[in-house]
Parts: C-alpha cells; sequence; structure tokens
C-alpha cells in the first residue's frame, strides 16, 4: 500500500508556467511509477520539501559514506525531519562521471535510467556544476548496487570532498569551428592519471580540471578550475576575404538595410573593427580586412561575429591558468597564466601537461593548508614561489605589469638576468 | 563472523565519449569549417568535407525524473538516430545529419512541453545549485527559483533579441558554488550561526572549523565547563561554511535570509578579459514558492540591458560603457554602504581617477 499524500500546496504553485516543472516529474514519480518503493519515496521527498517551503529552512545533514574501495563520491544525505517523512530519510547523491563533452547515446541513457530505478528514486540531473551526473536519492541499502551495476558497464564515480574532482570540457573539436584542441584527449588523459585521486580524498581540498577549445571559455574554466586548460593558436587567423565581403551585405541584411554597402560597412566598424580589444583588425576600402596578427591575442570577439569569413590559425596549442576559484575562503579568484602555449599533439606533449598537472597537485599537497585551494595556496605564497615549486620558469604573459611596490629584496638579480638570457638563447637555437 | 565478500570498483574514470558522439561528429572530429543559425534554438555545422550537423537546443527541467528522461530518449530515437548531448546549462541538445528532421523536432520538443531556444543572443538556462532538495546549508531552494523565473523569461529563452547571450545562474548560500554570470542570484545568510554548546565537542573538529572560517571570527571556548566554539558575531560574514564541518553551528534560518543579485560575470575572453560579478541589488525577499521580488529585480535589469547595450555587448561591457551611477540611475535599484567593497584588495575597486560622467 503506497502511503498517504503528503498535501503540496506550495510546490503545486510550481507547476504552473510555460516552464517544463520539476514538480511535475516528482508528481510523476509519486503516482504512477510501477515500484512502490519510488512511490513512496518520492512522496516523502515531496513531503519534506513542502515543509522547506512553508519554513523557508533546508533539512538534510551530511554524514560519511561511499561505496566499497573509494573514500567518496557520494554525497551522503540524512533528513532531519526523517521522523515526519521516513519514506526519503537517507537521500543519497551518487555523483557519476559523464564523458568530456557531455555526450550520450540514448540506449545508455536508458540503461542509466534502468539501473536507477532499479536501486534508486528515479531522479538525476545532467549535470551538477562540477561536472558530475547526479543521481539523487540512494539510501544506504542500495546505493553499493545501483554503483555495481553501472560500474559493470562503463560508469565511475566523480570526486566529492578534498580530492580531484570530474573534470569538464566544452563541445570543441567534436562540433565546434572555434575548437584549437583535442578537448577530450586533454580530459581524459588528465583526469585518467588521477583515478586514485579522485575516489579516494586525501588532497587539502578540491581540485578541478576544465577544459575549453578556444578563449571563448564555454566552461567557465578560468574563473572555476584550478587547473584550466584553453585552446589556442599562435600563427595567424585565416581569412576568407570573399566571406568578408558577403558577411558585410549580409549584415546590411539583418539590420534592414537590404544591397546597401555603406550600412554594411557601417555594421562592420562598429561591431568588429572598434571592438577589437587591441586594434588589431582593420576594413580596407574594397570590403576585405588586414589582422596585425602580432597583435592579436586571440579574444575570439571577430572570429565570432564572422564564423565564416575567420578562422583560427594552425599552429595550434593551448594556453594554461592555474588557480581559479569560486568565493570561500579568499574570495573570487581567476586563473593565472602559468604555461602562455604548449603544443598538445604527440605523445609526449601529452605526457608533458599530465606531469605538470601531477607537479602542481605534489607541490599543492605538500604545501597547501588544510581546505586551502591551489589558487589560494598561491596568494598566500607567492606566484614565484609556486613556479619554483612545480619548476616552471617566469614569463611576461604571466602578469599584467610588472610589481609597482618598490619593497622586495633583488640580490640574485644578476642570476636571474642570465638565466633569462640563456633561456632565450635556447629558444633561439632550438627553433 | 566474516564479513562478506565485496565486489573491487572497476576504476575506470572519465569515460570514452567517442563511443556516445554522432557518426557525422566522429567523423569529422577537428575539421568543422563554420556554423550559422538558421533559427532560435537550432545551430547547423558545416565541415570540411562538406558535411553538416543540425542541433536543436531544449529547455529542461534539470533535475529529470526517469520518465521525463524516456520522453527526451524517445524523441531522439524518433528524430535524431539516438544521439544526445547536454549543455553546461542542462539544456538537452539533438544531433541530426537530416535538415529535414529539424522542424518536426523542434515540433515534437515543443509538443512535449521542452522549449526550443537558447542560443546566441538570447536568455538560456539558468544553471543552479542544489537547495533544500539537498544541500545542507541552503537559504532557498534553487530548482524552484529557476522555475518560477524561466517561466517569465521563456519568451528571451525562444528568441534572439538581447544584446547578446545572457547567462544566468543561481547559488543556494554566499559560498557560491554556481553563481557565476551575467546575472546571479545567489542567497545570503544575514545572521551568524546559532551554536548547540552542548553538541560541539563531540561532533566537531574544532580546530578544523576554526581554520574553515574565512574571517577569524570562530574562537575555541569552554561554555557550561564543555568545550565549544564562539563567534565574534561583528566579524562573521555569515557565510555558513563552518556548517558542513560543524552542523551543530546552524546557519539555516528561516527569517534572516535573503537573496542578492549580481551581474556582469562573464567567462568569455571575447573583446575584454573575464569579469566576475559585482552586487546590485540585496535585501529581496527569500519568498516562496515564486520568489516574484527577485524575478521583477532581474526583468528590470535585463530591460535596461536590452534597451541600452550595443549590438554584442554583454551586460559586464555596457555596464562599463556607460558608467556604474548610470546602471543605479536607469535600473531605479538604491546605491548603498553595501556596494562598496571592504574584502581584500578592496581598494582596487574604488575610483582613482576624475573619469566621472555627469
Ligand atoms: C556540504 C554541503 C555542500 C553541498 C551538498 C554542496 C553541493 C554542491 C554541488 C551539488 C555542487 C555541484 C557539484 C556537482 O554537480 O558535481 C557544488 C559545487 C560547488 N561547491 Fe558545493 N556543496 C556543499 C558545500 C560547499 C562548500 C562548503 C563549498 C565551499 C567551501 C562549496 C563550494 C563549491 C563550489 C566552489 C562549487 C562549484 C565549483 C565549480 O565547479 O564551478 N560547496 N556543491
Ligand atoms: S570554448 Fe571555444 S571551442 Fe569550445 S565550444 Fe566554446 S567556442 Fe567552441
Ligand atoms: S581575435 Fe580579437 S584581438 Fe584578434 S583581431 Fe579579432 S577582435 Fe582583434
Ligand atoms: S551554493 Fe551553498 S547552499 Fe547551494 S549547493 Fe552550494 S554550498 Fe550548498
Ligand atoms: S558563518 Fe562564516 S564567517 Fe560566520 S563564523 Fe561561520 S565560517 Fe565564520
Amino acid at each position: 500500500m503506497a502511503s498517504k499524500h503528503y498535501p503540496t500546496p506550495m510546490l503545486d504553485v510550481l507547476e504552473e508556467g510555460p516552464w517544463p516543472s520539476f514538480i511535475s516529474g516528482f508528481k510523476a514519480l509519486r503516482d504512477n511509477h510501477p515500484s512502490e518503493r519510488i512511490r513512496n519515496t518520492i512522496n516523502g521527498l515531496l513531503g519534506q520539501l513542502e515543509h522547506s517551503y512553508e519554513t523557508r529552512m533546508g533539512y538534510w545533514k551530511g554524514g560519511t559514506i561511499s561505496v566499497f574501495g573509494y573514500g567518496g563520491g557520494i554525497i551522503p544525505r540524512f533528513s532531519e525531519v526523517g521522523h515526519m517523512f521516513p519514506e526519503s530519510k537517507e537521500f543519497h547523491t551518487l555523483r557519476v562521471q559523464p564523458p568530456a563533452g557531455n555526450y550520450y547515446t540514448t540506449d545508455m541513457l536508458r540503461q542509466l535510467a534502468d539501473s536507477w530505478e532499479k536501486w534508486g528514486s528515479g531522479l538525476q540531473t545532467f549535470h551538477g556544476q562540477t561536472g558530475n551526473i547526479m543521481f539523487i536519492g540512494a539510501d544506504s541499502k542500495n546505493y553499493q548496487h545501483f554503483f555495481d551495476e553501472i560500474n559493470e558497464y562503463g560508469w565511475d564515480l566523480g570526486g566529492a570532498g578534498p580530492c580531484v574532482r570530474t573534470g569538464m570540457s566544452c563541445v570543441g573539436a567534436a562540433r565546434c569551428e572555434m575548437s584549437n584542441c583535442n578537448e577530450q584527449a586533454i580530459h581524459r588523459h588528465l583526469l585518467n592519471n588521477f583515478t586514485d585521486d579522485v575516489h579516494r580524498p586525501a588532497l587539502p581540498y578540491k581540485f578541478k580540471f576544465k577544459v575549453s577549445g578556444c578563449p571563448n571559455d564555454c566552461q567557465n574554466s578560468i574563473e572555476r578550475a584550478d587547473f584550466a586548460v584553453i585552446g589556442t593558436w599562435r600563427d595567424d587567423m585565416k581569412i576568407n576575404q570573399e566571406e568578408v565581403k558577403n558577411t558585410i551585405m549580409k549584415k546590411a541584411a539583418e539590420i534592414g538595410k537590404e544591397g546597401d554597402r555603406s550600412a554594411g560597412r557601417q555594421y562592420m566598424f562598429d561591431n568588429v573593427i572598434s571592438r577589437c580589444p587591441t586594434g588589431a583588425i582593420k576594413l580596407n576600402d574594397d570590403d576585405t580586412i588586414t589582422v596585425d596578427n602580432s597583435n592579436c591575442v586571440r579574444c575570439m570577439h571577430c572570429l565570432n561575429v564572422m564564423p565564416k569569413a575567420l578562422q583560427v590559425g594552425d599552429d595550434k596549442g593551448v594556453t594554461i591558468l592555474m588557480g581559479g576559484k569560486r568565493t570561500l575562503k579568499i574570495g573570487d579568484l581567476m586563473g593565472t597564466v602559468v604555461v602562455p602555449f604548449m603544443k598538445l599533439e604527440t605523445e609526449e606533449d601529452y605526457e608533458r601537461i599530465v606531469e605538470m598537472a601531477q607537479n602542481v597537485i605534489d607541490f599543492w599537497a605538500e604545501n597547501g593548508l588544510e581546505h586551502e585551494r591551489c589558487g589560494e595556496m598561491i596568494e598566500r605564497i607567492g606566484l614565484v614561489n609556486f613556479l619554483e615549486g612545480v619548476g616552471i620558469d617566469p614569463d611576461p604573459n604571466m602578469i599584467k605589469q610588472p610589481r609597482n611596490v618598490s619593497y622586495v629584496r633583488m640580490d640574485g638579480w644578476d642570476e636571474a638576468a642570465e638565466e633569462w638570457f640563456n633561456r632565450k638563447r635556447a629558444e633561439k637555437s632550438a627553433a | 563472523m566474516s564479513a562478506p565478500k565485496m565486489r573491487d570498483p572497476i576504476e575506470s574514470g572519465c569515460p570514452d565519449g567517442f563511443q556516445y558522439m554522432h557518426p557525422v561528429m566522429r567523423r569529422n572530429y577537428g575539421q568543422w569549417l563554420y556554423h550559422e543559425d538558421p533559427r532560435p534554438g537550432v545551430l547547423v555545422h558545416v565541415a570540411r568535407s562538406g558535411e553538416k550537423i543540425w542541433t536543436v537546443r531544449a529547455g529542461t527541467q534539470r533535475i529529470l525524473d526517469v520518465f521525463t528522461l524516456r520522453k527526451l530518449m524517445d524523441i531522439g530515437d524518433q528524430f535524431a538516430d539516438g544521439y544526445v548531448r547536454f549543455t553546461i546549462r542542462s539544456n538537452i541538445e539533438y544531433m541530426v545529419a537530416d535538415g529535414a528532421k529539424v522542424e518536426p523536432l523542434v515540433k515534437a520538443l515543443e509538443d512535449a512541453g521542452f522549449p526550443v531556444g537558447g542560443t546566441r543572443n538570447s536568455v538560456t538556462t539558468l544553471s543552479h545549485t542544489q537547495g533544500w532538495l539537498h544541500c545542507d546549508i541552503p537559504g532557498t531552494d534553487a530548482s524552484g527559483v529557476v522555475k518560477a523565473m524561466m517561466d517569465e523569461l521563456i519568451g528571451e529563452f525562444k528568441s534572439w533579441s538581447m544584446p547578446n547571450r545572457v547567462h544566468i545562474t543561481t547559488s543556494c548560500c554566499q559560498i557560491n558554488c554556481g553563481g557565476q554570470g551575467d546575472i546571479a542570484i545567489n542567497v545570503q545568510h544575514v545572521k551568524p550561526p546559532k551554536i548547540n554548546h552542548a553538541l560541539v565537542g563531540n561532533i566537531c573538529e574544532r580546530p578544523s572549523v576554526v581554520a574553515r572560517c574565512p574571517v577569524a571570527a570562530i574562537r575555541p571556548a569552554m561554555v557550561d565547563g564543555k568545550p565549544s566554539l564562539e563567534v565574534d558575531e561583528k566579524k562573521c560574514i555569515c557565510c555558513g561554511a563552518c556548517y558542513p564541518p560543524c552542523p551543530p553551528m546552524q546557519i539555516n534560518d528561516h527569517q534572516y535570509t535573503q537573496l542578492a543579485i549580481w551581474i556582469g560575470g562573464n567567462h568569455s575572453n571575447a573583446r575584454g578579459k573575464p569579469t566576475f560579478q559585482r552586487l546590485v541589488a540585496a535585501g529581496i525577499p527569500n519568498n516562496p514558492p515564486r520568489w516574484p521580488e527577485a524575478t521583477a529585480i532581474v526583468k528590470k535589469i535585463l530591460k535596461c540591458y536590452k534597451e541600452g547595450a550595443r549590438d554584442w555587448e554583454r551586460m559586464n561591457e555596457w555596464v562599463e560603457r556607460i558608467g556604474w551611477p548610470r546602471f543605479f540611475e536607469v535600473t531605479g535599484l538604491p546605491f548603498t554602504k553595501y556596494h562598496i567593497d571592504n574584502w581584500r584588495g578592496a581598494r582596487n575597486n574604488l575610483n582613482s581617477s576624475t573619469h566621472i560622467r555627469f
């Protein structure tokens, strides 16, 4: 027998309006799911959520549970109002790692759904803000069974707690003409090198990898990843001058001035030429454009406006920024450029980036304080100590401007200058 | 008694995505030439080989029940060769190799209640965190705020009427797991935690709780002869970070939560460098189930942006151009002492020039 439905007058209001309603989905499970266990669980969940809406309070508390062999990957949830809504008093979330770029076949999703309704609540999210598929609502009896089942057919838990977290990657090379790198390969090389660190939380705090194929940074990695990999290129962007001319006339048509070349040119001046942050792009009298590539900072704006006329160059690689993070504990921090450019083509290139990530995590694991993100450690010890710790040479691309405070000891200046010249000579002879 | 034999996990990590990728995308991996936008919610990408792939993007309720998931999969089987992907903001995307299937696919999605849109200069789906459904320190319910707000912004989702794309995010506390966007709606706790001293000594690892506080407001203390903690309430910024390691430091409180709105977060490098969001409004009632006050402010900001910004200007660029005083003027939002930064490095946010618009 299904228990009596808890009333949900406030949640009912969230079924109104045109946007898809999660509450309607919950109710469908509560009312129509063949499994009595699921019907009851969702009934309890709706009861507790309604109670939260009425009292404006959350009622979950954490704990520690994990699957056999791992130390993390599950967010345990126990209800503080379990006496009122016993059906959902245990409601743990399993974080499951998706493929880079979040592709699925419908078959695979059906298989996951089948397993999840066998063992869990029938509720899942694609995806959490860290990038995991979140299977929300397993009880303590069943989560291990669910994990065992999906683990057999190819899925693994992501991270929770002080560990390497699930990575995120943009759609990139699979479907985006802006892509400068193989996001899939970068993502899997990096993440799967740290599988042990994903599953067994033993780091100072969380560590996130995110990969975007170009500086549009669709994954928001500069702001949110400890280790952000952004595709870029360093030779000239490619220009299809015929398409530039077409774009001018197309833009004229779009703004309601079909056939008016000067209106199209005005649009180009207003929206492309004057928006280039470095003044690197010029529109010529004959409707061609010229780009001063040595001053282009690959901001992507002109390519975004004219995707058919402009393409990224051929000499592709990545920029790596480290130490981005959200608010806790010292405020939001952007990642800092640590590697301005790196080729990623050969197996050795991939080994180099994995090794670099390993050095960074090792150094931070040793020197970070408890609950200190990598970026906070960099702020505390200074970028120079960090660079020395991970074996990377200083580069003017790492800064917005040189220091402006004169309080600094400079007795090692001569050696540092010599190092710079040696490095420059070595780069020259290698080129 | 011997322990039951447990199965060792297969530590496969991140799965290979190629097995789930549409064959046209697999064949043309890294070989895309350009894309066009035939209509809101639809993209067509053209590869060097001449092959094309159409993408249809639809909004979802993010927390999917298995019935809804299967409904989305049925549509994928019928129109999209059985391939889907999800975007970072929980929109679903269907990829099809046959342009003739696009309109029927759009219709099938709309008929099933999934709005098609969220591309180019639209307001795409709000991203959100856990809220009352799952977190242990939430001030409000993220899923509900998002549903209520998208009900009113659905027209903007389905059209291209904004100057540039608009990303809206929510976070259910100041720690801010989610809130990073052109508009970020975040919950503020506004009262320091209430401490249940009887429990602290048994449950909390006190040094790590002390270390967790961003403003060093927590000190070890003896209360009623028992080891506990005390909070310097003048220092406390009510972030709630002490709660997860120490649940007796209860931060949730039905009276003392409110919503705050931040704008101008922009993670792209296009034109300018990435920017973090800035506080514009606070003290907004945490008013379930529809949070009308927050939605009204968001709509007001969107309207001013739409009227005032130039093509391609993201919200931060619009405000940089017109200046913050004008922003507060056109939106009618009050400017208060709380808008003036007093966190680390705050003086970088003060004006040290005579650049003033009159
Ligand atoms: C114990 C209660 C907490 C819960 C249940 C919780 C839950 C979440 C969830 C569900 C996400 C999205 C993750 C995913 O989908 O994989 C998330 C992301 C995040 N959480 Fe929490 N969180 C908690 C506490 C915290 C705390 C105390 C902090 C900060 C100290 C924090 C910082 C973050 C950040 C920065 C992100 C997002 C980062 C990103 O990927 O951009 N969370 N959290
Ligand atoms: S980050 Fe660049 S390559 Fe990746 S999806 Fe966005 S625009 Fe495309
Ligand atoms: S990519 Fe950006 S910096 Fe380079 S030319 Fe275009 S607009 Fe200018
Ligand atoms: S924003 Fe705060 S309340 Fe919301 S999920 Fe993150 S930690 Fe929890
Ligand atoms: S709520 Fe935040 S600021 Fe206040 S005592 Fe707890 S950790 Fe410190």
